[in-house]
């Protein structure tokens, strides 16, 4: 501790161009989007160029706040507003996925029932397929979107992957309680451990991506099934890359002894994510492989 | 937190910054409150230049301004506009000013990440503006002419502007989400000593509950539009039947979000009404343990009442029964809520200051909206007035009462302790005389038009709907001009005025009016210890 005074005061920063930073990282990066999907030629490089100015953002900004809580500057309250807004934030995040979810339930429980002829809403089957329509899922719809395609099996790369993430949850435990331990080598290489098991999961899935499009013919365009596969598990994806970059750096923080027993806030904030992002891909395993 | 005054060196901290880095990299939550409040004056008054077009054109049978389609975008960007640029920030602003004041607390507890909550709303509204330009450019696709809830199939044909507009919600929902959770962290974190939750006064509860269903529903309709923008570009049929999909899908996605939304915008206004009617009542509110009741019970069944906005797309029976009962189940906590405002004003010594009588209005007219509400609500009626311009005058009846007439009674109510300034009464009452009256002229005959049969979102009419229609928009020209009013009321109020004192109202109680007017540069460096 510098000084008690600082402790007790709730730390208001001094003003901070990183605010702007992001706006503009954001402005870019989405207006270049919007030019790339309709094929205006400088789109990507205008992407590009946010996605760096928002890499920077995310270095500056990270960087100030650790600066900031290596000189004491965060009492016990301001840290009850990290943890609080960190939670709030994998809530919001959960209501995300939700509504990805629900796309998949409202196609499989209600939408396809209904084009298979179900219900007082059933005669379109009669008079657009003749009956012939059979809605069991997986189903790329009465057109077959995307041709004839083969499901993912739960019981391959998937399973593997289940046991790479919860296995992955085990190891940021194990480093956690090096960290209260202050056990210097369990954190690191609990931290390594779980990063390695991230990437592999992410490599793997690509891998599965891969072998879904050459040899499945299950494309993003394969009607209902392909489209809640890929946007449920790429999202998913996603977010587990973001967390294994996070995790890379507070695996470069643990390294250099940033935590103590008791001031930890960030190793916990990437935890919780951590453990979110696996709880959302058992929902995966059950909900889009298995079921 | 303790109560010993500051006397480390962090002296640098208690000089306000100044100039373009004040407001460009400002952490305050009273200069951020400020930029909030700007830039929904500023969205105001472009989303009222497309309303005002839109009155232009229907002021006579016939195509006389606007070609369907850009009739149709007009429509588009004002319901956009308003409810994303101009009454959320204008909430927002007013929570960044007051919340931290009125809790006791030196600033918001997220401060740089509340600029950021800011900074986006102006990239938000680049977008929003780039969607509705794109289309006069050459190559630039057709307009957006959906509506502003966007439904496909219209909106996977709509060209590149659409892609514009997904961005532009995207950052929206940033923006929502990032000061929501700001907001719920500062009530729940930063309250003074002795403040626990039921001590709170209502306009915090308010917004912790606004912020609470913001962080639910927000990143719902994320999704939906992402959605929406991968049917759009990259082969998936979400909302396409021929693919196992469902158009509806999107409506189920989009009023998940929306249906809530409403309570987003018209909480905020419910809490400053809880300030000024006993204020200028002088009386204490009544009820405040219902309110909160009242309120969280409006919260929680506005989450599930969703599909009343989607009665006509033939739903099974069974459904339509429940959000029919849920819906009309929400008259109950909201009846509770104006019942608790009458019992505050019921003999009390009541004065009208503008910002009273914005709340006696709202008392009315937001009653008034409520009950056709409760009209739409029955599915049987609902099929007669479903997409008509009945639907078109009960959400004007609610949301320029319900949401807007509040955030005026709050910035009627607080100027005097933003600038220092009293504002000029006489022209306050001016303001909303002809504000009031406009409005009434603009919204009740669309009743009349929508019962008898007009269709909303359609440039042209049957010439039979003409002298309702003429009434209507002379009614929006003097609703609209009347904002410059208020322009120049408030430009007037910054610049100068009768000194306010720090408890600028007779009446008025909470911590906020313990601060000077205008407040310190922290709000409460030293937090007041709550009996």
């Amino acid at each position: 501790m510098s000084s008690q005074a600082h402790s007790d005061d709730y730390y208001i920063p001094d003003p901070s161009p990183w605010p702007l930073v992001g706006m503009a990282s954001l402005l870019i990066t989405l207006f270049g989007a919007a030019l790339t999907m309709n094929g205006v030629g400088i789109g990507k490089y205008v992407v590009v160029a946010g996605l760096l100015l928002f890499f920077y953002l995310l270095y500056g900004w990270f960087r100030d706040v650790i600066i900031e809580n290596l000189n004491d500057r965060y009492n016990k309250q301001v840290d009850r507003s990290f943890r609080m807004g960190m939670l709030w934030f994998i809530a919001s995040e959960v209501f995300f996925f939700m509504s990805f979810f629900g796309a998949l339930f409202y196609i499989r429980m209600i939408a396809l029932p209904w084009l298979g002829g179900e219900g007082y809403l059933g005669a379109s089957d009669e008079f657009l397929y003749g009956g012939a329509f059979d809605a069991s899922w997986p189903s790329s719809g009465p057109a077959q979107m995307g041709g004839e395609f083969t499901p993912m099996s739960p019981w391959g790369l998937p399973a593997i992957n289940t046991l790479l993430l919860l296995t992955s949850g085990a190891t940021i435990t194990w480093a956690h309680w090096g960290l209260k331990m202050e056990n210097q080598k369990q954190l690191v290489w609990g931290l390594a451990a779980t990063i390695f098991l991230g990437l592999l999961f992410v490599m793997l899935q690509a891998y599965e991506y891969y072998h879904a499009y050459h040899e499945l013919n299950l494309t993003l365009g394969s009607g209902g099934y392909g489209s809640t596969f890929y946007m449920l598990t790429g999202f998913h994806g996603f977010h587990v890359t973001m967390g294994a970059i996070m995790l890379m750096a507070i695996l470069g923080r643990a390294m250099s002894s940033h935590f103590s027993a008791h001031n930890h806030f960030a190793f916990e904030a990437v935890a919780w994510y951590w453990h979110f992002v696996d709880v959302v891909w058992l929902g995966l395993f059950i909900f889009v492989y298995m079921f | 937190m303790t109560t010993t005054t500051m006397t480390h060196d962090e002296a640098h901290h208690h000089d306000a910054p100044t100039g373009w880095r004040r407001w460009l990299f400002s952490t305050n939550h009273k200069d951020i409150g400020t930029l909030y409040l700007l830039f929904a004056l500023t969205m105001m008054f472009l989303g009222g230049a497309s309303a005002m077009l839109i009155r232009m054109e229907l002021f006579q049978p016939g195509i006389q301004l606007l070609d369907p389609d850009l009739y149709n975008n007009l429509v588009t960007n004002h319901a956009l506009i308003m409810i994303f640029g101009a009454v959320m920030p204008a909430a927002a602003g007013l929570a960044n000013w007051m919340i931290p004041m009125m809790i006791g607390a030196p600033d918001m507890a997220l401060p740089r990440l509340n600029n950021l909550s800011f900074w986006i709303l102006p990239a938000a509204a680049t977008m929003l503006l780039l969607s509705f330009i794109v289309p006069f450019f050459p190559g630039g696709g057709t307009q957006i002419n959906t509506g502003w809830t966007l439904y496909p199939p219209l909106s996977i044909q709509v060209g590149m502007s659409m892609d514009f507009l997904i961005f532009a919600i995207h950052l929206l929902g940033i923006s929502s989400v990032l000061a929501s959770i700001n907001i719920i962290v500062t009530l729940l974190n930063m309250r003074a000593p002795g403040m626990n939750l039921m001590k709170m006064p209502m306009f915090c509860w308010t917004w912790l509950v606004t912020a609470f269903l913001l962080i639910l529903v927000v990143p719902v309709l994320a999704g939906g539009v992402t959605m929406l923008l991968f049917d759009r570009h990259f082969g998936t049929s979400f909302f396409d039947a021929a693919g196992g999909g469902d158009p509806v899908l999107f409506q189920h996605l989009f009023w998940f979000f929306g249906h809530p939304e409403v309570y987003v915008l018209l909480l905020p206004s419910i809490g400053v009404l809880s300030h000024v009617i006993p204020t200028f009542s002088r009386k204490p509110l009544f009820g405040y343990h219902s309110m909160v009741g009242a309120m969280l019970a409006v919260a929680t069944i506005g989450m599930v009442v969703w599909a009343h906005h989607q009665y006509t797309i033939g739903m099974s029976l069974g459904a339509v029964t429940y959000f029919m009962i849920g819906t009309i189940l929400i008259s109950i906590p909201v009846g509770l809520m104006i019942f608790n405002f009458i019992a505050t004003m019921w003999r009390g010594s009541m004065t009208f200051e503008t910002p009273m009588l914005f709340a006696v209005a709202i008392v009315l007219m937001f009653t008034f909206g409520g009950l056709s509400g409760v009209m739409l609500a029955v599915v049987p009626a609902d099929m007669q007035y479903h997409d008509s311009m009945f639907v078109v005058a009960h959400f004007h009846y609610v949301l320029m009462p319900g949401a807007v007439f509040g955030l005026f009674a709050g910035v009627f109510f607080w100027l005097p302790k933003w600038t220092g300034h009293m504002y000029d009464e006489r022209l306050g009452k001016i303001f909303f005389w002809t504000n009031v009256i406009g409005f009434n002229i603009t919204f009740f005959p669309q009743h009349f038009l929508g019962l008898a049969g007009m269709p909303r979102r359609i440039v042209d009419y049957n010439v039979m709907f003409t002298e309702f229609n003429v009434l209507s928009s002379i009614g929006a020209m003097i609703f609209g001009l009347s904002h410059l009013l208020l322009l120049y009321i408030v430009i007037k109020t910054i610049r100068g005025g009768k000194k306010a004192r720090s408890r600028s109202w007779e009446g008025a109680t909470g911590l906020e009016w313990e601060l000077s007017s205008p407040p310190p540069f922290h709000s409460w460096t030293v937090a007041p210890q709550i009996k």
